[in-house]
Order: structure tokens, then C-alpha cells, then sequence
């Protein structure tokens, strides 16, 4: 039966890099690949992979499907983790935990090979359209980041070496001179020791998080960073071979690899993809309607604070800048409030400011782009808690959330402005305290009853 | 970004002299001045970044995919003009006399031909590079400032663009190794940066963003009191650099007493809410309230130095005040910039030279050597120019346009001679260089 026994074996390396040999005889033995490494100077093993080509290696259709929900699941609990605005330790823990759970195997030799197989399966699922490779692309990243955090030093290093960047480390000498600006990149108030430092001069563009934070001393284009932040040049370098590596996937796929294999492995990546990908709310499908009309009773009844505070400010000066309009805009167009109407409930507000000529010629244009229908004709999407979380108002601005960018006593304001009684504030402040400005929303929706929507976006 | 600047663009003009051609939109002047004193040529130069077509290794098509737009008399807004020379350039902005003239990315592909590309699905229409830029607006520090609002601009709160000058130029040349960097006054109430390094022209979003948040330290919004917040165990050295070589004199030395901080109870009532201790707040308060003006000393000054001697005598020295000082200090100088324009390569952002339809003053460079000696009232109209023009009579014609006898001739020189040439050199020497490592490759590969 030599036939059937070929059929469901899957030759990975053959979808996911430029060769294209499908194995025809029957393999009943799985290859193993060792992944582990050693470093010249001691033996040490990392079992992290880098992923950069897939394997050549065989996989029982069964386990193709199996090892790809078990990795999703992993990657779905650090997408939950993150929205709900977890702190980076938690998260941490909240990932190995995941993966110990789910990414065991029966063998122990086969244990990374659960690991390689199911991140290139999980790669087909997720090349296809620029959303996906997007979702794929954080969590990917995020997960080996918190895996590269977990490896020891000496297992750092390895790695490091094993992406083969050419930066060397900061010299004593220098080291000496700077010692002072490096402390910036300490984690703790800890002065720097000569022993446990190490520094690398990398160009700032391969660690833009760093920067951004200023957690590094940066000197004419070049960052040092410390050991305990080479995850953040790592990160970096994974996520660029991986998107890089995505759209090729997406190439060979549509181009070849759907067609060749529409009777075997198509239906298997298109039925995970509809089980576990979850709702996709880039189609408009199922959405209930608001019309303008009904505006002011959701708003009052199920808005979150963050819209409701914008939608009172809108208003009362009938007018939003460019931030707020984006939040709210984006917001309501998600709820099901269509394009006409839109420019119907901005136009009224801000004709009364600005008049309905400037108007139209100025912001309904940017109106129709957030529905797609006009620059590049993105069918924008509602902004997450995350990114409301994230933004950074300036002055004049009313947009982001309120339990993080509010002073204690204007949170307060609006809250009670909103009818929440004074022991839910006061609950309310206690995780404002705590920094769980995603939860806080949450709970004071479940306390008042009404439909915390936003949750869902 | 259009929207912003028509926003906030509503005021009347403030700052501007008498003078016998009457100022305004008048589109014959701008005519005039197209045809004579706008340095088309020069334009075309730098956004060509050496690509002139005389070395084998330039990028012909370089030019032509940069995206201009033009803003006509009636708010007309065209957008994807493109140009495959600097005549074609010239004769379009002397046919079409824009009011504005906004510079937009270069793109992977002509922006007039999108269109023909936009059904391909694959967004081969997509801009590739870009100078990072940067816009500092004066009405970002309304709350800040006594002496106008909106968009006024006088010498009490200029300082405030040369503090913002002084420590981005420098941040950008020392922490990111940039060279290549042009100011320019915005023609009204504020500064444009263009960052023109290849390097920097190269940027991606993630990576532009990654340097506004690294230059970001006001954090204020409308609803919050605090607009500042210098957190983590160390400052880092480029906050440090900052305050004590600028930060902290412009504010003791100019804004203190030209702004006159601490001169009501409104205005010392907004700093004593910056500092997290009631007690420290009601004795100074309570000094304040009745203070007997006795002392010929500025009050201003007085006061700062009690908060001072208050907030970092030794016994009061908490944890939580230990930055209280240079708190206010930099809410109240630090350079606060408009995050948005940074962040994203298709940002379009004005072209230096343009005159300010408003204003009618030139937008031109600025010498971040010579910042502090700006000044924005000065700054030559375009009916003043047209008034240098009529009196010039025969003047010697340099080649290209009449500038050079009127006051835009030391702008449009020290434009040439410390950012055009230095940088068009850089380039030739860059395309060279690459050209070179092609050569050495296709040789490599011939050879096997």
C-alpha cells in the first residue's frame, strides 16, 4: 500500500523553501533533526530554534494538522495576554507556561521537531493575506523573545552568534570612559560592575524599541546595548527574517503549492484556518446596524469611557483633532455605523465650527479613507484597547484611554459624570493603581451591565 | 498634516511689518516671484540626491518618483505631481503658481502613473524613501506661554523654537550621527527639520517612530496636570546633555523673567500643582500669597529660587521630589513636537522657500549654529522682495534668478554653501562607492 503511505506524508521542506522534490517513497520513519547547537568554546545546547529553513524532514498528515493547533494555541494565550494589557513579567511566565503545556511530545527527541513542524505548517496557514502575516509576525516574535529570555547566558550567546551579526563588544577602555551614560541601560538601580558587563555598538535602526524607550546611550548612530538587551536585537533580527521569509511563502503558495496539493494539504490548512483563526472582522458580516439616530442612546448606555468621553467632547466643541477622530471614527464604523451615515453625524458637529463647506473639502475625505474609499482603499479597522492604550495624546487631544492618560481626579470626573457609584470607582481606581487599564474598563462594564463591545474588537 | 495646518491655520496673521506693497494673496506677486527669486533649480538639485544622470551608476528615475503636491489659490489641492526634471518642475510651479508647495515621499513608482498599478493588488505603489522630518509648532505650547497664543509669535516666546533647534540638531548629529540636516522657518509660528542623510532617507515607519519617542518627554494632554514625567532610575544623558547645556539657562535666564512665570497666583498656582508634596506646596504658597513687593529683584526670579532652595534643600529631599525641578524646567522649555509628521514616510511637509500665504514671509533655512539670532520678524516678505526688486534697477543678473540682491540672497547662500553642496557631495561620493561594489561583484561572478 505504498501509495497511500506516500500520500500522507508531508515533505516540508518542500512548500517552504525553493525545492520543490516531493519524496515518493514510502518514509515510515520520521527524520529527526538536531537543532541543538554548541558553541565551540563549551558545550552549550539551546533547543531554540531560529526557523530560517525548513527542514527537510517528513510529517504524518495527522500530526501536521495536530502540531499546528497545538502551537495556535500558544500563540492565541500570548495574543490574549497581551490585549488584556498584561505587565512583561506576566506575560513571561503566562508564555513558557503555554508551551509547556502544549508543545510537549510523547518523545523526547521529538520535542523540537514538534516545534519546527508546527511553526512552518502554521506559516502556510498564516501567509495569505497581509493581516495574518501581521498577527502571525507579533506573536511569533513575542514568543521567541520570551524563550530567548529564558535560555541561559552562554545559550544567549550561541544564538547570537548562530544570526551571525558582526558586532563586537564594547572594549574596557571605552567601557571605562562611558561608564557613567551606560548605566542607562541597566534594568535596576544597580551599579555597573566591569565583571558583568557587556556592551555591544550596534546601529540604532536594528533596536528601535530601545530606543524609543531611551534605554540605551546612544553616540553617533551607534546604540550600546547591554547584555540583558541583546533580546531586543535578536527580536528584531527574527522578525525580519520572518517576514521576509512570510511573503515568499505567500508566493510559492498561491503560485504553486495550493494547486499542486488542492487534494491533500489545501483542505487541511483551509479548514484550520476557518476552526481556529477566529472571526474575521475585516468583512463587514453580521454586524448589527446603528444609525445616526441612535447614536446618543448607545453612547450613554453601552459606550466604553474612552468613546464616551470623545463622543461628549465632539459634542460639546464640535470638533475632534486627528487622533480623536481616528479613535471615535473608527469606533463607530465598527459598530456598524455605515459611510453615509458617518458623514452625516461628523458633518452635522463639525459644520457648526468649522462650516459645512471646509468640512467637506477637509475631513470627509479622511472619513471615506477610514472606510476604504479613498488613498490605498484600506478597509480600516476599529483600534484595539492596546493601541488606545499605547497612543500618546499631546495637547488639545481628548483620545486615548482615559484610565491611563486621565489625572486621578478627572478619571474620577468622568466616571461619576457617567453614573458609576462611588464604590465601583473606587474599585476602579484600585486597578488604575495597578496599572490594569484594560480590566478596569471591563469590570465597571460588567458592574453596570451593559455591553462592553469594545472587548471584542 | 493638511488638516492640521488649515485648523490651526484660521487666525489672522500676526507677525508683520508696514510695507508699501500691500501684503496678502495676491497671485501676481507670487508670479513674480516664481519667476525670479524661487531657487527652482536648487530645489531640483537637492531632491535628486546626486542622481543627476552623470555618473553611470545615478538612478534616473530617482527624481520622478517624488511626490509634490501644490495647494492653488482656492484651496485646490493637488496631489502625486511629479516631474523628470528640474525645467519640468520650474515651468509647472510658473504655470500653476501654487500658494503652497508640500514635499511627499519618493515612491516605488512615478506617483502620476499609481493609477496603472493600484489594480495589481500587490501595493506595488508604496513610498520607499523619505527624509525624516520634523515640525515644531508654537501652538503645541499655548500653555506655556503669556505672551501670545495661537498663531502668534513674538521675541518673548520665540526662545522657545531656538531651545527646540539647539537640542534636536545637536541630539540628531551626536546620538544618531546625522549630518546632512536643513531647519527651516516654517513662514508663521514654527520650524521644519529635514534630515536628508541617505541613511536617514531610509528609515522605516518602526524606526522614525523609534526617534520621535526617543525625543518625546512631554507627555501633557488635556486631561492631565502633569505634562512631564522623567521616570527610571538614571536620566538618560541625552535629558542630562540637554538640561544642563540649555534646558535649564533659557529658563532661568529668558523665559523666567520674559514670560513671568511666577507673577500671579494663576501662573505660580499651575507649578506648584507640577510638585507632589502638600506640604512643600502650602509653605511656598503661604510665602507667596502675602509677599510685600520689597525687593527691587525680579519677583519671578525670587520665587523660583525659594521653590528651588524648597524642593532641594537637604531635608526635604523625598524620593518622589528628587526630579521636581527639572520637571518644571522641561515642561516648560523642552521642544514638544508633532509626533504625527515623524512618524510616517508619506507625511507631506512645506518646501523651504515657499511664502506663507498668510504672511507672505519666506520660509527660509535657519543656521542651527546661529539659532538664538533668528528672528521671525525679520524675516523678508514677499512684498518686500518685490519692493528690493522695483528699486534694483540694473542690477547684475546672477544666472539663475534675481535673488541675489535682495534679502533672500544670504538665505538662498548659505542654503548652497552649508546644506546643498556638502550633501550633493556626500552623494556623489555614495553613488560612486556603490557603483564600485556592483563593478567588483559582476566582475566576481564573471570570473566563474
Amino acid at each position: 500500500n505504498r501509495a497511500s503511505e506516500s500520500d500522507s506524508l508531508v515533505s516540508l521542506g518542500s512548500f517552504l523553501i525553493a525545492r520543490c522534490t516531493l519524496r515518493t517513497q514510502g518514509g515510515t520513519k520520521m527524520e529527526t533533526v538536531r537543532s541543538q547547537r554548541k558553541s565551540a568554546q563549551n558545550d552549550v545546547v539551546s533547543t531554540l530554534p531560529l526557523y530560517r529553513s525548513a527542514p527537510v524532514l517528513e510529517v504524518r498528515l495527522e500530526d501536521f494538522e495536530l502540531f499546528a493547533i497545538d502551537r495556535l494555541r500558544v500563540l492565541k494565550g500570548i495574543s490574549d495576554g497581551l490585549s488584556r494589557g498584561k505587565k512583561p513579567e506576566e506575560m513571561e511566565k503566562l508564555a513558557m507556561d503555554l508551551w509547556k503545556t502544549n508543545m510537549r511530545h510523547p518523545q523526547a527527541s521529538n520535542v523540537v521537531n514538534k516545534d519546527i513542524i508546527s511553526h512552518f505548517v502554521l506559516r502556510l496557514l498564516y501567509c495569505r493575506t497581509e493581516e495574518l502575516r501581521k498577527w502571525f509576525l507579533s506573536m511569533e516574535t513575542a514568543l521567541f523573545r520570551y524563550r530567548f529570555r529564558h535560555e541561559s547566558l552562554e545559550s544567549q550567546r550561541a544564538l547570537m552568534a548562530e544570526f551571525e551579526l558582526p558586532y563586537k563588544a564594547v572594549g574596557n577602555a571605552e567601557f571605562e570612559s562611558l561608564r557613567d551614560k551606560l548605566q542607562v541601560s541597566r534594568s535596576n538601580a544597580q551599579p555597573l560592575s566591569t565583571a558583568d558587563a557587556i556592551f555591544y555598538k550596534v546601529p540604532f535602526e536594528e533596536v528601535p524599541e530601545l530606543v524609543a524607550g531611551r534605554r540605551v546611550f546612544l553616540q553617533k548612530g551607534l546604540a550600546y546595548i547591554a547584555s540583558n538587551q541583546v533580546v531586543s536585537l535578536v527580536g528584531t533580527q527574527f522578525r525580519s527574517h520572518l517576514s521576509k521569509a512570510l511573503i515568499l511563502t505567500n508566493r510559492k503558495w498561491t503560485s504553486t503549492v495550493r494547486e499542486q496539493e488542492k487534494d491533500r494539504l489545501t483542505p487541511i490548512v483551509e479548514a484550520l484556518c476557518s476552526s481556529y483563526l477566529g472571526p474575521d472582522y475585516s468583512q463587514p458580516k453580521g454586524f448589527a446596524e446603528v444609525s445616526v439616530k441612535d447614536i446618543d442612546e448607545l453612547a450613554k448606555s453601552s459606550f466604553p469611557l474612552c468613546m464616551c468621553h470623545l463622543f461628549g467632547k465632539l459634542r460639546e466643541d464640535h470638533h475632534l483633532k486627528h487622533g480623536g477622530r481616528m479613535q471615535l471614527g473608527l469606533f463607530l464604523k465598527g459598530v456598524g455605523l455605515k459611510l453615509d451615515d458617518a458623514i452625516t453625524f461628523w458633518k452635522a458637529e463639525f459644520s457648526r465650527k468649522v462650516g459645512a463647506e471646509r468640512f467637506d473639502k477637509e475631513y470627509a475625505y479622511s472619513i471615506r479613507h477610514n472606510y476604504g474609499r479613498e488613498g490605498k482603499r484600506t478597509d480600516y479597522t476599529p483600534y484595539s484597547c492596546q493601541k488606545i492604550i499605547l497612543s500618546t495624546p499631546g495637547v488639545g487631544d481628548h483620545h486615548g484611554c482615559p484610565y491611563r492618560h486621565f489625572s486621578e481626579e478627572n478619571l474620577r470626573a468622568a466616571l461619576s459624570k457617567m453614573g458609576v457609584n462611588s464604590r465601583a470607582v473606587e474599585d476602579v481606581m484600585d486597578k488604575v493603581r495597578n496599572k490594569h487599564y484594560q480590566v478596569s474598563d471591563y469590570h465597571l462594564y460588567i458592574k453596570m451591565l451593559s455591553v462592553s463591545m469594545h472587548l471584542d474588537i | 498634516m493638511k488638516n492640521r495646518e488649515i485648523e490651526n491655520g484660521r487666525d489672522e496673521m500676526v507677525i508683520d511689518g508696514g510695507n508699501a506693497v500691500p501684503e496678502g494673496l495676491n497671485l501676481n506677486y507670487f508670479k513674480v516671484y516664481y519667476g525670479k527669486l524661487f531657487p527652482h533649480a536648487d530645489i531640483q538639485k537637492w531632491m535628486s540626491y546626486g542622481n543627476d544622470g552623470k555618473h553611470p551608476g545615478c538612478d534616473h528615475t530617482y527624481f520622478g518618483r517624488r511626490e509634490f503636491s501644490f495647494t492653488l489659490e482656492n484651496d485646490i489641492y493637488l496631489r502625486f505631481q511629479s516631474f523628470n526634471s528640474a525645467s519640468e518642475l520650474e515651468n509647472s510651479i510658473k504655470e500653476k503658481c501654487p500658494v503652497k508647495i508640500d514635499i511627499g515621499p519618493v515612491y516605488s513608482v512615478d506617483p502620476a502613473k499609481r493609477h496603472a498599478y493600484a489594480q495589481t493588488g500587490d501595493n506595488v505603489f508604496t513610498p520607499v524613501e523619505r527624509e525624516l522630518v520634523f515640525d515644531i509648532d508654537m501652538t503645541d505650547y499655548d500653555d506655556v506661554r503669556y505672551c501670545c497664543s495661537g498663531a502668534d509669535v513674538c521675541l518673548d516666546c520665540w526662545p522657545l523654537m531656538t531651545i527646540a533647534i539647539k537640542i534636536i540638531d545637536t541630539a540628531l548629529r551626536d546620538d544618531f550621527g546625522f549630518n546632512h540636516i536643513l531647519w527651516v522657518y516654517s513662514g508663521r509660528r514654527g520650524v521644519h527639520c529635514w534630515v536628508c542623510d541617505a541613511r536617514a532617507r531610509r528609515l522605516t515607519n518602526e524606526q522614525r517612530a523609534a526617534i520621535a519617542d526617543y525625543f518625546r518627554v512631554y507627555k501633557g494632554n488635556e486631561n492631565n496636570h502633569k505634562k512631564v514625567s522623567l521616570t527610571g532610575h538614571v536620566l538618560h544623558p541625552f535629558l542630562v546633555r540637554s538640561y544642563n547645556e540649555v534646558l535649564k539657562n533659557y529658563f532661568e535666564m529668558k523665559l523666567l523673567p520674559t514670560q513671568k512665570l511666577f507673577s500671579t497666583e494663576e501662573r505660580y498656582e499651575k507649578i506648584l500643582e507640577m510638585i507632589p508634596d502638600e506640604s512643600v506646596i502650602s509653605e511656598l504658597r503661604g510665602k507667596w500669597q502675602d509677599n510685600k513687593r520689597s525687593s527691587k529683584e525680579d519677583i519671578n526670579i525670587v520665587r523660583w529660587e525659594q521653590l528651588k532652595h524648597m524642593l532641594q534643600s537637604g531635608n526635604k529631599k523625598v524620593q518622589g521630589l528628587r526630579r521636581c525641578v527639572e520637571e518644571i524646567v522641561f515642561s516648560f522649555t523642552y521642544p514638544r513636537l508633532d509626533m504625527e509628521v515623524s512618524k510616517h514616510m508619506n507625511h507631506l511637509l512645506k518646501a523651504p522657500f515657499c511664502v506663507h500665504p498668510k504672511t507672505g514671509r519666506v520660509c527660509v533655512p535657519i543656521d542651527p549654529n546661529k539659532c538664538e539670532e533668528f528672528d521671525p520678524t525679520t524675516v523678508p516678505t514677499l512684498s518686500k522682495l518685490l519692493e528690493e526688486l522695483n528699486m534694483g534697477g540694473v542690477r547684475q543678473e546672477v544666472e539663475d534668478g534675481e535673488w541675489d540682491g535682495t534679502s533672500l540672497g544670504n538665505s538662498i547662500r548659505f542654503f548652497r554653501s552649508s546644506f546643498l553642496q556638502p550633501l550633493l557631495k556626500s552623494c556623489k561620493e555614495e553613488i560612486e562607492s556603490s557603483y564600485n561594489t556592483k563593478l567588483q561583484r559582476s566582475k566576481n561572478t564573471l570570473s566563474w
